[in-house]
């Protein structure tokens, strides 16, 4: 099920395939028959590698999530954790090993993901139990194969690590990261970067490969050109309301690991003889990749375009259905049977996408009320009683407008209307009890395309926020501050509108049907981040040296020996591929760009894209976000 | 960054320590070759799974055979009516780390005691047997510290910070520590992890970030479920130096917890027949301020400022601006359906006498909060009139059929294509339907249309 992973330009496959041998090693290392007991956070990330058959086929019989107490009662010979490196996992683990039968002993393992910890080693030691273990190991899964351009580390807390908390053991994982990535792929002879992430990255690769000196690859390099980018440097885009369709769905749904869990009303399969039949109440679950042809059709069109490309693919397929009618011969009957399955995945995938698009149609313009509503009730004010509750929806005055209203100010916002002015917008959403993490969003929004907020106008900001929504946001406004999300105006100018006007942060006359630049992932605003890509290629960093100074962290440029005989040469016409790694994340929209700018005619170059995990504002803020009772979407 | 001493080559030259040299099986270089085999077997490797071209999907849609599904299927015969969900993980770290006793160099055997800085920490890098206990001067401490720095591996970082914490005193780790800021954030997120709060605390206030160290403090109330030992943690904390503004918002957080707790405490034996009326259907602890008010606005209208639970208490004391309260009380009365106190929030006097409405929020809100609460419409209309934008009020009066203020708005336009459209929407013969009939009758009004 990876043939999505064939499509790209460069086969993403063969890093599937590397991370399969290294599962099939490590699990015929435990001979015998095994029960694989998992952090449930992983299952997630391994999917995107493996199916249970291929653990099946090494003698794996039973799997369970990694809970306090007993293991459930398997006759394997065999136990194998499969978890992250967490200290609260260990004492689960010690538990569990503790509860174990010490009359039917089993062989115990653990496989450390992504990496071995020396600290949670020593955990295990105190409560006892590491001398219980066979076998300690771990499995370096630093890029997952996402798609046929797109790698992702997974690694949720990754910015708020790197930013926040200083701590750059992700950074680490990234470089060892695209280590391997060089050991399958060939060394990359140029890499450039923007930031502080991005210099450390850097340096940790040269290092590295310094150490291994002699051991050099003999593979053809299949990228040109390596760009790491900070977070930092750009920490408007992810603000923004992403426009594509995958951003949308990403936006209202989330998409995990590749999937998306969707309500499930409008999924019910109307079956004939099955009258009367309860609706499902499950969330439907859908996998999103570029192997259902459809989908990697529309994914990055702007939402705006999506349905025209719906409409037109449903009139295809049918056409395709009424062939039947002219299908006389037996001959031709029995081509049109073979070709029956594939229409139907095409007619069933068509059907999918009209009812996703619905949903997001009905939110973005008339039953976004219903969305807010629904998300106050689930999440922040679970605890409310009803009248309160009740209340503060029904305050929710001419919430159809509402995501339009909430557009319009973003897009205020980026083109520097009213920046420095206390917005009435967020006012009136704050006194309506809007979810606080749309409310943070807006707020940092305004703080980044201002350089910074007016004192007055942050201090009641704050206020406004800490009263609605509980004192204990202090904690969360700090870390905003600390990360440069939200800061008070320096005696520095405000430099946004420079950098906006230099990079043509915003285009006027955005085309969403038929595009024509980057731009039109927000029907106006172009990712800063992109444009730096697109710059890059041409006509290079240097047109823009003063917009970098004004960027954080440094940029520079390093240029990696490759071995003789292995310098690519570059048929007249060939485009250079470049692989852009985002260090704290990446959104939908900005992947859409660049996929934009790939298949642009003249481009010239294409991109590969990685990401230290794949992001949006909302699951970004929330990650910096520090009251742990509170389950915000 | 250290070179390698003459001493160190005769030490790889030298055969007694042959078990410890790099076996070229596992090397970097061997890991580079096998993946390299890895790609070059890939082809012919190919596998089973992939063949199938349509995937299988159960209705959750996780596909049939993913992993996930499959620890849930392969569970689920076992699985007898536990519930299903993932357990609750017990983040708070156990604090109990006496007596461990434990030296890392003893979780792994070998003397590997001459090894470099730099070969030591390779060597952990590497997962394989390593020993720090060699490291007894503070310079070759701190040689190693740096190295461990200089490979960038947290693991690494953080198994040599533990030793040296062991082994230093607490004054020179943090002296040692201040010198190297990469070192010290291993450090301190280290600490967190093992839950070592006090001396997190303590290294913060060394080094002189105290706002940091009051914030963390701060945050342990997070913690504490009891209310009173949370009220009590938050009274410790106004000390604390933080910012000047993060001290008020501190103070405001203790004197709201110790007012909810009296309120709730007085208010779950009330009697009054409002709590008859509309029970209570949740404690009003830990709420955040604006919601108190509300709830203040619901059940304790009208209470003397006196008292802890009167609204107009909460407001001075949380120094809630007008307008938030305005909008707090309006949904709290409107909710009631107490038309007259909602009147009176907007009633101004001016010196001579009169009454006025005033709001600090637009009228055309009111007038939403108003028709959610299911207001009637003679008190619609009041609010829909006092809307100063003409265009937002005769939507207003559209919404909200108050049909006075459609009609006069059309006769004050002289529009009278849209009184002809409106009047069809009305039933015949009401009195707003009379109204239009003897407005478009009247042969005084010089129409525009």
């Amino acid at each position: 099920m990876a043939s999505h992973l064939f499509c790209g330009r460069v086969n993403l496959n063969i890093l599937r395939e590397a991370a399969r041998k290294d599962l099939r090693e490590f699990l015929d290392k435990c001979s015998g028959s095994k029960a694989i007991v998992w952090d449930e956070y992983l299952t997630g990330p391994f999917g995107l590698i493996a199916q249970y058959s291929l653990l099946k086929e090494h003698e794996v019989e039973k799997m369970f999530t990694l809970k306090a107490g007993r293991i459930p009662s398997a006759a394997v010979k065999n136990i194998v954790f499969f978890v992250r490196p967490r200290l609260e996992l260990m004492d689960i683990i010690a538990e569990n090993v503790a509860s174990e039968d010490k009359l039917q002993p089993r062989d115990v393992h653990i496989l450390f993901v992504p990496r071995r910890s020396l600290l949670c080693e020593q955990r295990l030691k105190e409560k006892g139990v590491l001398n219980s273990f066979t076998n300690i190991d771990e499995y370096i899964l630093d890029l997952i194969p996402y798609d046929g351009d797109l790698l992702s580390m997974e690694s949720e807390s990754s910015f708020r690590e790197c930013y926040l908390e200083n701590d750059q053991t992700s950074l680490y994982h990234a470089a060892k990261g695209l280590m391997n990535l060089q050991a399958l792929y060939g060394t990359i002879p140029q890499i450039f970067g923007k930031g502080e992430c991005a210099r450390h990255v850097a340096n940790m690769m040269l290092r590295m490969k310094r150490e291994f000196a002699g051991s050099q690859t003999q593979i053809l390099p299949v990228f040109d050109t390596l760009l790491l980018l900070d977070r930092n440097v750009d920490l408007l885009t992810p603000l923004a309301t992403q426009l594509t369709y995958e951003g949308l769905i990403d936006e209202i749904f989330g998409i995990t690991n590749g999937y998306v869990k969707l309500p499930p009303e409008k999924f019910a399969q109307k079956k004939q003889g099955e009258g009367g039949k309860e609706l499902p109440t499950e969330p439907k679950k859908l996998q999103l990749n570029s192997a259902e042809e459809l989908y990697a059709e529309i994914r990055d069109k702007n939402f705006n375009a999506v349905g025209a490309a719906l409409s037109k693919k449903a009139k295809i397929i049918s056409a395709a259905f009424e062939e039947r009618h002219n299908a006389k011969t037996v001959g031709e009957i029995k081509q049109f049977v073979s070709q029956l399955p594939h229409m139907q995945a095409a007619r069933s995938s068509l059907a999918n996408h009209t009812s996703i698009a619905e949903l997001i149609k009905d939110i973005t313009t008339d039953s976004w009320l219903y969305f807010i509503l629904c998300n106050m009730v689930r999440n922040a004010h679970l605890n409310m009683p009803d009248v309160f509750s009740q209340t503060a929806l029904l305050s929710c005055v001419s919430a159809s407008e509402d995501f339009f209203d909430s557009l319009t100010v973003e897009q205020e916002f980026m083109t520097g209307v009213d920046t420095d002015k206390v917005s009435t917008y967020i006012e009136d959403c704050i006194a309506q009890k809007d979810p606080l993490i749309k409310i943070l969003r807006l707020v940092c929004m305004q703080s980044v395309c201002n350089n910074g907020l007016k004192q007055k106008v942050l201090d009641y900001y704050k206020k406004e926020i800490l009263q609605t929504y509980g004192y204990k946001h202090i904690l969360t406004l700090k870390n905003l501050e600390k990360v440069g999300l939200l800061k008070p105006q320096s005696t520095m100018r405000n430099n946004y509108p420079t950098i906006r006007k230099t990079l043509k942060l915003w285009m006027e006359d955005a085309n969403e049907q038929n595009p024509n630049d980057i731009s039109y992932v927000y029907s106006g605003y172009a990712p800063l981040s992109v444009r730096l890509t697109q710059v890059l290629a041409r006509p290079g960093w240097r047109s823009i040296e003063e917009v970098l100074k004004m960027l954080p962290g440094p940029h520079f440029e390093e240029r990696q020996q490759v071995p003789t005989g292995l310098h690519k040469k570059r048929q007249p016409g060939e485009n250079r591929t470049t692989l852009v790694f985002f260090l704290g994340g990446v959104t939908y929209a900005e992947i859409a760009a660049l996929r934009f700018l790939s298949n642009m005619e003249d481009s010239g170059t294409e991109y590969i894209i990685a990401a230290t995990k794949l992001i949006n504002g909302t699951s970004w803020i929330k990650s910096l976000m520090d009251s742990p009772e509170e389950n915000l979407p | 960054m250290t070179r390698a001493k003459p001493e160190d080559d005769e030490y790889w030259n030298s055969s007694k320590f042959k078990a410890f040299t790099f076996d070229d099986e596992d090397d970097e270089f061997s890991q580079l070759k096998e993946s390299k085999r890895a790609v070059n077997s890939i082809l012919v490797d190919d596998d089973d799974e992939d063949e199938e071209d349509v995937e299988r999907v159960s209705w959750s849609g996780e596909p049939v055979g993913s992993i996930s599904w499959s620890v849930k299927e392969t569970a689920s015969s076992i699985r007898s009516g536990s519930e299903q969900s993932f357990p609750k993980i017990d983040t708070t770290p156990s604090l109990s780390k006496q007596g461990s006793g434990y030296s890392l160099s003893s979780l792994f055997k070998g003397n590997l005691h001459d090894l470099s800085p730099e070969e030591t920490v390779r060597r952990m890098q590497k997962g394989r047997a390593f020993s720090l206990e060699k490291f007894c001067s503070l310079q070759d401490k701190l040689l190693l510290l740096d190295e461990a720095v200089a490979v960038y591996d947290g693991n690494v970082i953080t198994a040599v910070l533990i030793f040296l914490k062991k082994s230093l005193s607490k004054e020179i780790l943090f002296r040692e520590l201040m010198a190297r800021d990469v070192a010290l954030r291993h450090y301190v997120h280290y600490l967190k992890e093992m839950g070592e709060q006090k001396l997190v605390v303590e290294l913060l206030k060394a080094l002189g970030r105290t706002e940091d160290m009051a914030l963390m403090h701060y945050k342990e109330h997070l913690n504490i479920k009891d209310e009173s030992r949370r009220r009590d943690f938050l009274k410790s904390c106004l000390s604390l130096p933080f910012s000047q503004d993060d001290a008020t918002h501190v103070q405001d957080h203790y004197t709201l917890l110790e007012r909810q707790i009296i309120i709730e405490a007085s208010d779950k034996k009330a009697v009054a027949e409002i709590f008859k009326k509309f029970p209570r259907k949740a404690s009003i602890l830990n709420m955040p301020i604006i919601t108190t008010l509300y709830y203040s606005c619901f059940y304790h209208y009208g209470e003397s400022e006196g008292t802890f639970s009167s609204p107009s208490n909460i407001r001075k004391t949380f120094r809630i601006s007008e307008k938030q309260y305005i909008l707090t009380a309006l949904g709290a009365r409107a909710k009631l359906k107490s038309w007259f106190d909602v009147d009176s929030l907007f009633n101004t006097k001016n010196w001579l006498g009169y009454t006025k409405k005033r709001s600090p929020i637009g009228f055309h809100r009111v007038v939403d909060i108003l028709h959610k609460n299911s207001a009637p419409v003679q008190v619609l209309q009041e609010y829909v009139n006092l809307i100063d934008d003409p265009d937002l009020k005769l939507s207003g009066a559209l919404k909200y059929k108050c049909h006075d203020i459609v009609i006069n708005t059309y006769r004050d336009l002289k529009d009278r294509q849209q009184l002809i459209v409106y009047r069809e929407k009305l039933e015949r013969d009401s009195p707003e339907y009379r109204k239009i009939q003897e407005l478009l009758n009247n042969v005084q009004i010089r129409w525009k249309n």
